[in-house]
């Protein structure tokens, strides 16, 4: 099977505060650190896992600046056969639907079975993956929890809903996928891997290669426009349960029913 | 009595009869010693072959000396009885051998020898039916149930015996001499009144019994425990020499080659390196270790017992004597789990205490470096690893925000040169509750005018822990990262309050100025008059010894000279201290990864101190600090005992001027 997985870089939150910057714009971006989005980074590992029971290949593939290479090679590193950056000052600040259209003229270039995103990234919207399925006219599932092959043609798949539950579908290929965390435990990549693959040419797409999709990419073809950041005010702070053990055990499992955590 | 090798037995001659059993024996021997061979041939390079003396010495201390039994009194003190008792008799089982051969080997022995090895064989008797009757009868927890066991203290009793019937029966055919209450002379007395006959007969037959015990016993012991008779000498003189290191990733590969080999660590068992396989050879499984060991006490899933003799049970079935090779599960996800793997903190319990110098911490990283080349390491652990490789810390927090916790009063390096480097490294850097370890540390350096200052930015985590959790790639980059910073401050020594970063900067750094752990330091200072403390309150404290500290580096006697400096402190010793010190839960990348356990190890440890009568527990490390705070509350004794540093005990009660000036 041959599978292509989009994938974006981000800021990564767990290393970085992030905070405004003065005019409000945007955030403060000198210091931070970067890598790849996490749910991202599942779907790159669920992609591996199945090429491993089918043969196949890997394929991923981002929108960005050169700066964006880092996380290709983190995937390859992981095990990813291919990697493609589509990079071009006239794709720059795309929104959902300009990233969408590049990438479904990239997917009508080549031979994919399956396309997985991330069901959103950290700094996203969660719109291209859904996008992409309806501007190359596939089957779409968001919220993939697993995934099975059933034959050549055929997957079959849960879904997240509310509360924990699942659903189960079919679905034909050739489809698209949002995969959701926990799908999978992704292997680590150490820095030995990444530098075993630092030399590894990762082939660039820049406008001409992809030119119907220039009716859509960059700024100004932007349907969707960031105006303004805020960050929320700080909530009240922790609560400390009093009382005896039993006591406490009580008032938290109230706390778990009614605030959703247990069924 | 006639002799031996020219007496007929059925239709062949004594001669004939011992050389073909002698000579059958000894090359069966040799075909299992030859098999046994295999997988050290086809295991790594390992270089033991240096430092000759120093191995020659430790094989004096350790081998002949049997230092390390007596650390438990009743089984050391029988071991060194029995192996005694066999190098005594070792020479003496030889001119027996020689005895069924030819007369000419019938030289006369001394009458001392007689005796004395006479004594021994009837102490090696007594001590297999002590032995047998602890395994039957007592039980000591750490010993496996082992039919194996016993049947080898049966065959070595029955050698003793039969050599006990020998010497009998000869002394009751000629009158000899016999050392009184020895084996043999009881045999003696019992068979005084047998005919000529009935002597010859015994004699004969025990001759027999003993040598093909002896044979028997000879090929069977590369089956099982006893193979340590013939492997423990070499285990010892290759030993490791060096304690607070970590092998390199492969022997004879330079560092700035290891980007070309194909994969690290071990994987499979040929992986392993000959020494290590010596190892699995030569565990006795005495259980000292997995007795000791504070994962194993807590129920993780690991003992470092199960581990050598799983690991050798595996090896025999992989290259086996006779038959074809059964390869059998792979090595981590088979025969070791992946939580067994990582469930060790390398606190380095069970290396102090193996009577045979047996290795467990090179493994263990070994099999770490594996996982990790193939993507496999904790979940839990990938965040700070990442954090590690971007941030240099595995909190990520920011560089620039490193050397916030001094609040400015410690000066950071900009180009002058200083004489002490203050190494703070990472948790004592960020954790809100360590900061005050460094605090007290840069009041101590102050208090004693030195020249002092910290990397700040600059620095980043020792990557003590990050080598010993297998991630060997991204330690050689903080520790180059560290190594050009340190050297451009041109400091020409270091001081340090973390053992973890201690221990790095000492054995896993090249070329460092010398460095040393704030205890050092402070003992020397109370020692000079540097220093002087002011008397202690009412407390009783305990010092507990971290790992890196203690075992790894030997610093047991400066933080307790610290702490006696205090005037009136009252100061009592855990059960388990110095190089027995129970490991408070483990430092570094331990503290992200949750093995499955009963308890944590740092509420046993609590426990300890509350049983020694302490209130106060004084340890001299970041990581410990964190355990043991967390355990105190997990323990329910808040407020009836508290944890503090060393640092912030000599901090608190340091003389200011104005105190000082009362005495």
């Amino acid at each position: 099977m041959e599978i292509l997985v989009c994938v974006k870089r981000v800021p990564d939150t767990s290393e970085n505060e992030i905070q405004l910057n003065a005019a409000g714009t945007d955030i403060e971006r000198d210091d931070l650190v970067y890598a790849v989005n996490e749910p991202d980074n599942y779907a790159v590992e669920e992609a591996l896992q199945i090429v491993s029971r089918t043969g196949g290949n890997v394929t991923v593939v981002t929108v960005g600046g050169e700066e964006d290479e880092e996380v290709l090679r983190r995937e390859m590193a992981m095990g990813a056969q291919h990697a493609v950056l589509i990079s071009d000052d006239a794709f720059r600040e795309s929104d959902g639907r300009g990233i969408a259209a590049l990438f479904k003229e990239f997917v009508e270039a080549g031979h994919y079975d399956l396309i997985l995103t991330g069901v959103q990234a950290d700094d996203g919207c969660a719109q291209v993956g859904g996008m992409l399925a309806a501007m190359l006219d596939y089957p779409f599932a968001s919220l993939v929890t697993a995934i099975e092959v059933v034959d050549s043609g055929t997957l079959k798949i849960a879904r997240e809903i509310e509360g924990g539950c699942k659903e189960i579908h079919a679905i034909d290929l050739p489809c698209v996928l949002s995969i959701q965390t926990g799908i999978n435990e992704p292997r680590y990549v150490g820095m030995r891997g990444i530098r075993q693959v630092a030399s590894v040419p990762i082939p660039q797409l820049s406008a001409p290669d992809l030119a119907l999709a220039l009716a859509f990419a960059g700024k100004n073809n932007a349907r969707v426009v960031r105006t303004d950041y805020f960050v929320p005010p700080a909530g009240k702070g922790a609560e400390i349960l009093a009382g005896s053990r039993e006591e406490v055990i009580e008032k938290l499992l109230d706390l778990l029913k009614t605030k959703g955590g247990l069924n | 009595m006639e002799s031996l090798a020219h007496t007929t037995f059925w239709f062949v001659s004594g001669r004939e009869l011992f050389l073909f059993l002698h000579l059958l024996g000894l090359a069966c021997f040799l075909f299992i010693l030859s098999r046994r061979l295999r997988p050290l041939l086809a295991a790594q390079r390992d270089f033991r072959f240096d430092h000759p003396l120093l191995r020659l010495g430790r094989v004096l201390e350790y081998w002949l000396g049997q230092w390390r039994h007596p650390r438990f009194r009743y089984a050391g003190a029988m071991h060194i009885l029995i192996f005694a008792g066999f190098l005594i008799l070792a020479s003496h089982a030889f001119a027996l051998l020689g005895l069924g051969i030819s007369d000419r080997f019938a030289t006369a022995e001394s009458a001392l020898y007689g005796a004395i090895r006479q004594y021994a064989a009837t102490v090696v008797f007594l001590c297999m039916i002590l032995a047998a009757v602890r395994r039957l009868v007592l039980r000591p927890a750490r010993y496996p149930r082992s039919a194996d066991a016993i049947f080898l203290l049966g065959l070595i009793a029955l050698l003793m015996a039969a050599d006990g019937f020998f010497e009998g029966s000869q002394a009751a055919t000629h009158g000899n001499l016999l050392a009184t209450f020895s084996l043999a002379w009881f045999v003696g007395k019992g068979l005084a009144a047998a005919s000529f006959a009935h002597l010859r007969n015994i004699h004969l037959g025990a001759y027999l019994t003993h040598e093909v015990t002896f044979f028997f016993l000879l090929c069977y012991r590369p089956f099982g425990i006893q193979f340590h008779v013939e492997t423990s000498l070499f285990s010892i003189y290759f030993a490791k020499l060096q304690r607070g290191t970590i092998k390199p990733v492969r022997w004879g590969v330079p560092e700035d080659r290891l980007d070309g080999l194909a994969s690290f660590g071990v994987k499979q068992f040929e992986d392993f390196t000959w020494k290590h396989i010596l190892d699995f050879y030569s565990c006795a499984d005495c259980g000292r270790c997995a007795e000791l060991c504070p994962a194993n006490a807590v129920g993780r899933a690991l003992s470092p017992r199960a581990l050598t003799i799983k690991a050798r049970d595996y090896v025999f079935r992989r290259y086996p004597v006779f038959g074809p090779s059964r390869d059998g599960v792979p090595l981590v996800g088979g025969l070791f789990s992946e939580d067994e793997i990582w469930s060790c903190t390398t606190c380095g319990s069970c290396e102090a205490e193996c009577p045979l110098l047996v290795e467990y911490i090179d493994k263990i990283v070994d099999l770490r470096r594996g996982l990790v080349d193939d993507g496999k390491a904790p979940q839990s652990l990938h965040k700070p690893l990442k954090a590690l490789e971007s941030r240099g810390n595995p909190f990520g927090k920011m560089e620039k925000k490193r050397a916030d916790w001094a609040q400015g009063t410690v000066p950071v390096v900009n180009g002058a040169v200083v004489r002490t480097l203050y190494f703070v490294d990472s948790i004592t850097s960020y954790d809100d509750r360590m900061q005050s370890i460094g605090r007290a540390v840069a009041r101590i350096l102050g208090r004693m005018e030195e020249n002092f200052a910290m990397l700040g930015a600059r620095e980043r985590d020792s990557g003590h822990d990050v080598r010993r959790f297998g991630e060997e790639t991204l330690f050689l980059a903080l520790r180059d990262h560290n190594t050009e910073a340190i050297r451009a401050s041109g400091a020409s020594r270091i001081v340090t309050a973390d053992p973890h970063a201690f221990n790095a900067l000492k054995h896993d750094y090249k070329d460092m100025p010398p460095v040393e752990h704030i205890s050092q330091v402070v003992a020397r200072a109370v020692r000079t008059g540097q220093i002087r403390l002011k008397p202690a309150d009412g407390s009783v404290y305990t010092y507990h010894d971290p790992c890196y500290l203690g075992r790894h580096n030997g610093i047991y006697e400066d933080p307790r000279e610290a702490m006696d400096a205090i005037p009136g402190l009252r100061r009592v010793e855990m059960e388990r201290s110095r190089d027995r010190s129970f490991c408070c839960g483990g430092g570094g990348l331990a503290q992200f990864y949750e093995a499955k356990e009963r308890e944590r190890m740092g509420l046993r440890r609590v426990r300890m101190a509350a049983e020694a009568g302490a209130n106060v527990m004084v340890t001299a490390c970041p990581f410990c600090m964190a355990n043991i705070e967390d355990a105190i509350k997990v323990a329910g004794l808040e407020g009836r005992m508290t944890a503090i540093d060393l640092a912030e005990l000599v901090d608190r009660q340091m003389e200011t001027a104005d105190s000082g000036a009362g005495n």
